[in-house]
């Protein structure tokens, strides 16, 4: 018997649950219909496909459903879709939470052990559920001394800085949010706001331990963005173009990770110290700064930092397969939609279901998500895989690193780029 | 009057750049004590560990009990290593009570403090890992440490706890066939923790952080009186299994490690090479131990200790040389019982070792130091 409600009863639970029910279709239908109704009269109503979206359509939508696909086909082709669901934040998100299970579960294998297990009936998968509602329902907690309009907006904008790095990487070809002409700069322009956001949450804290982690993120991050932008320059002096769609469209034969290894493993490198993973989490140190800068939030706004730091991670490794593993290109896989569908219907008994809006994707831009999933899927992994291996470096070798050998290697990288441009092995726009 | 706050609450004139820290107690990395840190950028310029957060008065309440029922809250500082603790308060005991020990239990209880000892370093290696950011290290010592603890739980019948020393013996014999499956356990043990080096003490990452930071030299380990794994770090070869044997370890074949870098990578190692040795040691125990006889002399109930008589044992625990104390006025209880913990001597070293170090080596330093906050306050 549970304590919060001693007395429960199915029944009664049921009774209320139907009684609200009855009040919310009683509402709707005195006060909600006729309001929508009167509103009718004095819009226009839009017109999609050459079809007039009046309610009654709702009516003839419940006869035929094929009816929607218009509407639906028209819908996946505003900006609204592309930004909600399929190349921005839906669809990053989700990759996001899949990267959070297969990071725990594979870290679990390599460590011997099992991992999460009992939420969700098959090893765990709800777990990340479960973690979700317990930070929701957590309160929230300000240090008394913190700048608190700051310390309330950092998580929201590491978010919002995260989801707009999501923005710039295409997914399949003209599936991409932002397809802007200078890609790749924005990508910088985007980066260059993670430290500050993060040095802004960690001092309008006010506690030492933040303030200690913050520094430390912003060393880190500021000297990492060097390499990082000098490694993708020998791409961009190879393709002629910023356009990160133009760069994923010229390796359509080959990947520029095998003329640019060098490069590639110094983008890697700076992806792990710009993602805060091991062995560069310095920023999180638990047995240095407890959390680093994450010490002083609490409940939904760790969700949200957390749910910013995947969703960036997603977007670094989207943009290396997009810049070094050749994007969407792969060999075609997926086969095209049946044809006889789309001529004759599908015939069930005396009835000939007519589907006039398929197919609702293409061909390519199927095959082209799959060969993108796949390879981000497998950076991903090589991005989780170093925290089994390593333990933490500390803050002198982490500059060091930085400012030495990586910088170097980005300047043989360019080298080597150069020397394919200039030998005319290879020109702006792929093998000659 | 005057009245001094405690350090770390006192308000001290300090130039502006220096911040003042307190990692501890509540922080994932000082266990059960604070460290009041006081750092000048990423450099530490002074370093006050502040223990005494979990006294029990362990020392007082054995003036209070027999010499029996001493036995189960005398091993409680340090559970980990809970033969290992209790192992000079038998010894002590036993001289007072004026007992003889038979054959085989000598040999039993060789085994069990080596098993123990395992079982601590196995735990401090954990901690060691998730100190450095190392999480599958936390986990293999965690898991590979239940082969050893099923051992102690056949023997003795509890896993961690086991109050299995008692003056005149052990309390039981080994189960049957304890032989074999300590023999198979072991070997597989050791062969898992050879495993270790390639993950762990042979990572470059690890070697850089730890090479060469909080250098303890041969005279300061000696100075301050550091025992155990930090002394034979720093190039001391001493053991007391071997320089005073007890028991039957003078029968046996001990080999001591020691490393003369003093760094904080050799402290960290050298526990790593004991574990093997004490690997060593099972074996060949388990060879020369007789077959069969009894394993405990039976004291009558409720002993007296002879007169007023004072005595000082002391072992080789996990961390150090371990010593008890015992003054007896010829009652039931002991006068006063005085446990000399390994973990203190040890965190004297501390401020030296950290002061000019970076913010970053605090957790490996402190931690290679082998230091136990519960048995330092007792």
């Amino acid at each position: 018997m549970s304590v919060i409600a001693p007395k429960f009863k199915l029944s009664e639970f049921i009774k209320s649950l139907l009684d609200n029910v009855f009040w919310i279709i009683l509402i709707l239908v005195l006060i909600g219909l006729p309001a929508i109704f009167m509103i009718l009269f004095v819009i226009e109503l839009p017109v999609i496909n050459g079809e007039l979206l009046t309610p009654f359509l709702a009516l003839s939508w419940l006869v035929n459903p094929t009816r929607t696909l218009p509407i639906v086909h028209a819908f996946m082709e505003t900006d609204i879709f592309r930004v909600i669901a399929f190349p921005g934040f839906g669809f990053a998100a989700l990759l996001a939470a899949g990267t959070i299970f297969v990071e725990r579960k594979m870290l679990a294998k390599l460590q011997l052990r099992v991992g999460p297990f009992y939420c969700g009936k098959f090893e765990g998968i709800l777990q990340l559920m479960g973690d979700g509602l317990k930070l929701i329902s957590k309160e929230i907690i300000i240090p008394a001394k913190a700048d608190k309009p700051i310390f309330w907006a950092a998580p929201v904008l590491f978010v919002a800085a995260a989801a707009a790095f999501v923005a710039f990487i295409p997914v399949a070809p003209g599936w991409v949010v932002a397809d802007v002409e200078m890609g790749l700069l924005g990508v910088f322009a985007v980066i260059g706001f993670f430290p500050i956001i993060t040095i802004l949450s960690a001092w309008s804290a006010n506690s030492k331990f933040p303030f200690i982690g913050g520094i430390r993120a912003l060393f880190q991050m500021v000297s990492f963005e060097i390499p990082l932008i000098l490694s993708l320059l020998g791409v961009v002096m190879l393709t002629g173009s910023l356009n990160l769609s133009e760069i994923a469209a010229s390796q359509s034969s080959f990947p520029w990770i095998v003329f640019l290894p060098v490069g590639a493993i110094v983008f890697f490198i700076t992806m792990l110290a710009e993602l805060e993973r091991i062995p560069f989490d310095l920023p999180e140190a638990e047995s240095e700064i407890v959390a680093g800068w994450l010490t002083e939030l609490s409940g939904m706004m760790y969700g949200l930092v957390q749910l910013g730091t995947y969703l960036k991670l997603y977007a670094f490794a989207g943009l290396f397969v997009v810049i070094f593993l050749g994007g969407w290109n792969g060999p075609m896989v997926v086969p095209p939609f049946p044809a006889e569908i789309l001529e004759n219907g599908i015939e069930m008994g005396p009835v000939t279901a007519k589907f006039v809006g398929l197919p609702l994707f293409t061909q390519e831009m199927l095959n082209g998500t799959l060969w993108f999933v796949l390879k981000t899927a497998g950076v991903i992994f090589f991005i989780l895989l170093p925290r089994g291996v390593f333990p933490r470096i500390r803050v002198d070798m982490l500059l060091n690193l930085g400012w030495t050998k990586l910088i170097g290697l980005a300047f043989v990288n360019i080298f080597i780029a150069l020397g394919l441009l200039y030998a005319g092995v290879l020109g702006p726009g792929g093998l000659q | 009057m005057t009245f001094t706050l405690p350090p770390g609450l006192a308000l001290q004139k300090v130039d502006e750049r220096i911040m003042t820290l307190n990692v501890g107690p509540q922080h994932p990395g000082s266990g059960h004590m604070r460290i009041i840190v006081q750092i000048d950028g990423d450099y530490i310029v002074a370093c006050d560990p502040d223990p005494g957060y979990v006294h029990r008065g362990e020392e007082k309440m054995a003036e209070y009990r027999n010499y029996i029922t001493n036995i189960p809250h005398l091993e409680r500082p340090v559970i980990h290593d809970s033969c290992n603790v209790l192992y000079p308060y038998v010894l002590g005991a036993e001289e007072i009570l004026g007992i003889e020990v038979p054959e085989r239990a000598k040999y039993v209880r060789v085994i069990a403090s080596e098993l123990n000892r395992c079982i601590y370093i196995m735990y401090w290696l954990a901690i060691y890992g998730i100190f450095l950011g190392h999480s599958t290290m936390f986990m293999w010592p965690a898991g590979d440490r239940e082969l050893l603890i099923d051992l102690m739980e056949k023997m003795t019948g509890a896993r961690v706890t086991h109050a299995h020393f008692v003056p005149g013996g052990v309390r039981n014999d080994l189960p049957p066939n304890f032989e074999d499956v300590c023999l198979r356990q072991v070997n597989y043990f050791e062969k898992r923790i050879k495993e270790y080096a390639a993950v762990f003490y042979d990572n470059p990452i690890l070697i850089s952080r730890t090479r060469d930071t909080g250098v303890l030299s041969r005279q300061d380990a000696i100075k301050y009186g550091t025992t155990g794994s930090v002394l034979r770090a720093s190039g001391v070869d001493y053991d007391l299994r071997v320089k005073e044997p007890y028991d039957v370890y003078d029968e046996l074949d001990v080999h001591t490690n020691v490393m003369k870098e003093g760094d904080s990578y050799a402290r960290s190692r050298i526990p790593w090479l004991d574990m093997m040795e004490s690997c060593n040691i099972i074996r060949q125990a388990l060879q020369k131990m007789p077959k069969s006889g009894s394993v405990r002399t039976k004291l009558k109930p409720n002993p007296k200790g002879k007169g007023l008589n004072s005595v000082y044992k002391r072992v080789e625990s996990g961390r150090g040389s371990l010593g008890c104390y015992i003054v007896s006025d010829g009652k039931t209880e002991p006068y006063r019982v005085k446990l000399s913990v390994p973990s203190f001597r040890n965190l004297i070293a501390l401020p030296n070792l950290l002061r000019g170090e970076k913010l970053g080596n605090m957790p490996s330093v402190y931690w290679s130091l082998n230091y136990w906050p519960v048995e330092a306050d007792r």
